[in-house]
């Protein structure tokens, strides 16, 4: 293995722990150079973890003057480092892009000497990219939290989308885990891009030719399982993210364990929590897409995520007097809260209802998982049936069902990463 | 009536042309290699006339809108038989006044239709995601794929836009034919059988730069480190990537 080799096999070891790949929301057009962003992105290849893979994800370096305790790159870890040039990261990134591995750059660092330092070392990177090779792929660019406004303003011209990952979902678990870091560290330069970004849009009303500023907007990450957090406490940090900075996405990581020297910390053997990681990923998605308010998912009095069942049938069993829905009659934002029944197929319905009443054999062939709605829907030729069936019986039938099906760990909302 | 074609998009758009001139309906759509003489059914050659083919697909734009008649050509690259004449039944409803029918999805055959399209759509877009391109040493950049259904005429204005300023050849190996670009238009080419294994067999017989070499490697390096252990779920990776695809992924050699 020659050095380049070590170094990106170190440098990708040390990233994958980041686990946003999304390549969505670029904006780039091609004029003459490489590259052109595909606005829903692409995931060109998946791990053996079943992770998409649509970037090149780097840091530019795993030295790092902080200590945080479940991050490999920490201080006191006594591990290899290395670092990239410039030149390097523009290379491989070239070059992978132009044989179609990847959608473009997803580049971090751990932070040496300064966070200054680091900041402009990341943007020398993305501005050369850009400028000298016309790069109009997509970049991920990570806000080194400490940097200069000035530094930011100019990363966010070249960037499609920043992040500054959170880590731990409470300032309180924080502390536990990394003494020297906090959440206004990262709320500030949230809060600083978000603001250019809202600026320009109403000021780009005025020019001509609108200079792109982070157009796929801004995520961030938090680590699950490794501090104590509910999983109300994780949703709510997440809302209130979502609502305050306009966060395009929220990513969880189920904590991998990498040492032992904390006791605080799950130790080494222990599994990641990959259910739990599911089912955020689930509530998340109820708060973004399906008109889900976080206090209807998850409270002070049930402040877990069921683990057996998804959060939308666990939200409509605890709300029996809200079913049966009548499927021909029920408004697109009633229909996507029946468990089994997702966006594309609610329209579904409701566009061919306008040809005449629709039947249980029609609605089934439209994509749904009927196993599961039936319990909650009428339709045209559906019987009357005397009484109502107790939630909790359904709760198990359908728990039942989806062991029988084999579904019941391998659910396809899996696929939500990217 | 059976409607004998040339199993072309062009000829698929003239069946529909006749079938109104003539006033047949229901018609059953066979392409020529397809077709088995029967003694009970009369059929009739339909002859592919791109001027006609041309002012159906205007007309279906116009009546429809470009995204809805776009789905036909998207539809009828599925080589799906049942999917074809399910469309071709549709395209003549809605020339018949029925405008609104692809929303009918209580329809069974509206239904099939809009499941080919996601099935197609979604070929398409694993086309995009799992092609890989070799460097040859006179700088072409090139790929062999052999896709379920024949997408390839559907992703060439997204690779020409995004790789403009390098020249590649796309190539179908299944259904023999292939796209290049020389960094000013895009070409269809059909290659001698040598030259296709010349290009499968890359690694022995093209000149491949040591650059290119290099550069699988380390993206195989890559794809190893960025992978963690502790999660693994061959399933959902099978899943995402059908074993099919590996032999065209570098990653996966
Ligand atoms: S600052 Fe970032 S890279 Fe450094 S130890 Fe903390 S989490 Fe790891």
């Amino acid at each position: 293995m020659d050095r380049i080799e070590e170094k990106l096999s170190i440098l990708a070891d040390a990233a994958k722990y980041d686990v946003s790949c999304s390549s969505s929301g670029g904006k780039r057009k091609n004029n003459g150079g490489i590259g052109d962003a595909s606005s829903s992105g692409i995931c060109h290849s998946y791990t053996e973890d079943g992770r998409c893979v649509s970037l090149l994800k780097i840091l530019l370096t795993n030295h790092c003057i902080y200590d945080c305790a479940f991050c490999v790159s920490r201080r006191s870890n006594d591990i290899k480092r290395a670092a990239f040039t410039v030149e390097e990261v523009v290379d491989l990134t070239m070059n992978f892009y132009r044989r179609n591995y990847i959608e473009g750059l997803f580049l971090s660092s751990g932070i040496f000497k300064n966070a200054d330092y680091t900041m402009e070392r990341l943007l020398r990177i993305v501005k050369k990219l850009r400028t000298e090779h016309r790069f109009n792929g997509y970049i991920h660019l990570k806000t080194i939290p400490g940097a200069s406004e000035e530094l930011l303003q100019e990363a966010g011209m070249y960037a499609d989308r920043m992040s500054i990952n959170l880590e731990i979902p409470t300032e309180k678990g924080l502390k536990l885990v990394a003494p020297e870091k906090n959440h206004d560290s990262v709320r500030k330069p949230l809060a600083f891009i978000q603001n250019q970004i809202t600026h320009l849009k109403t000021e780009s009303k005025l020019i001509r030719h609108k200079p792109l500023f982070v157009p796929a907007g801004q995520s961030t990450q938090m680590v699950i399982g490794a501090t104590p957090e509910s999983d109300w406490e994780i949703l709510s940090t997440s809302n209130d993210f979502y609502k305050n900075y306009h966060l395009k996405r929220v990513y969880y990581s189920g904590y991998i364990p990498i040492q032992n020297d904390n006791n605080l910390l799950p130790q080494i053997g222990t599994q990641p929590p990959l259910i739990r990681e599911n089912r955020l990923y689930q509530a998340d998605w109820l708060m973004r897409f399906y008109g889900f308010d976080v206090d209807e998912i998850v409270d002070a009095a049930n402040p877990q995520l069921d683990m057996v069942i998804d959060p939308k049938l666990s939200w409509a069993l605890r709300n029996p007097a809200l079913f049966p829905m009548d499927i021909n009659k029920a408004d697109f934002a009633s229909i996507i809260r029946v468990p089994g029944i997702g966006r594309q197929s609610a329209r579904k319905i409701v566009q061919a209802r306008k040809f005449g009443k629709l039947h249980a054999y029609q609605i089934q062939q439209m994509g749904i998982a009927y196993n599961r709605a039936k319990y909650f829907i009428v339709c045209a030729d559906s019987q009357i049936v005397l009484g109502t069936i107790p939630m909790e019986t359904v709760r198990q039938q359908i728990i039942q069902q989806s062991i029988a099906s084999k579904k019941y760990f391998n659910s396809p909302q899996l696929s939500l990463f990217s | 009536m059976i409607y004998r074609y040339d199993g072309s998009f062009g000829g698929f758009l003239c069946a529909i042309f006749s079938s109104f001139e003539r006033k047949e309906f229901p018609v059953r759509l066979v392409t020529q290699t397809q077709f088995a003489a029967s003694f009970f059914e009369e059929s009739r050659l339909v002859e592919t006339e791109s001027e006609k083919a041309q002012r159906v697909f205007d007309g279906l734009e116009k009546s429809i809108g470009r995204t809805e008649a776009h789905s036909f050509f998207q539809a009828f690259l599925s080589e799906d038989s049942r999917a074809i004449q399910y469309a071709f039944n549709l395209l003549h409803a809605i020339f018949q006044g029925n405008k609104n029918i692809l929303e009918n999805y209580g329809d069974e055959q509206v239904l099939y239709f809009s499941q080919t399209l996601k099935k197609v759509s979604r070929e398409r877009h694993r086309m995009k995601a799992f092609i890989r391109f070799q460097k040859s040493s006179d700088d072409l950049f090139f790929a062999v794929i052999a896709p379920d259904f024949n997408v390839l005429p559907l992703v060439i204005s997204f690779f020409h836009k995004r790789y403009a300023d390098q020249a590649w050849l796309i190539y179908d190996e299944k259904r023999n034919y292939g796209m290049m670009y020389n960094k000013v238009s895009v070409e269809e080419v059909q290659l001698a059988e040598l030259d296709k294994n010349t290009l499968m067999h890359s690694s022995q017989d093209v000149q491949l730069g040591t650059t290119e070499e290099k550069c699988q490697q380390l993206w195989k390096a890559y794809f190893k480190s960025t992978n963690i252990v502790a999660r693994k779920n061959i399933r959902l990776h099978l899943q995402h990537v059908p074993k099919r695809y590996w032999r065209y992924l570098t990653e996966k050699q």
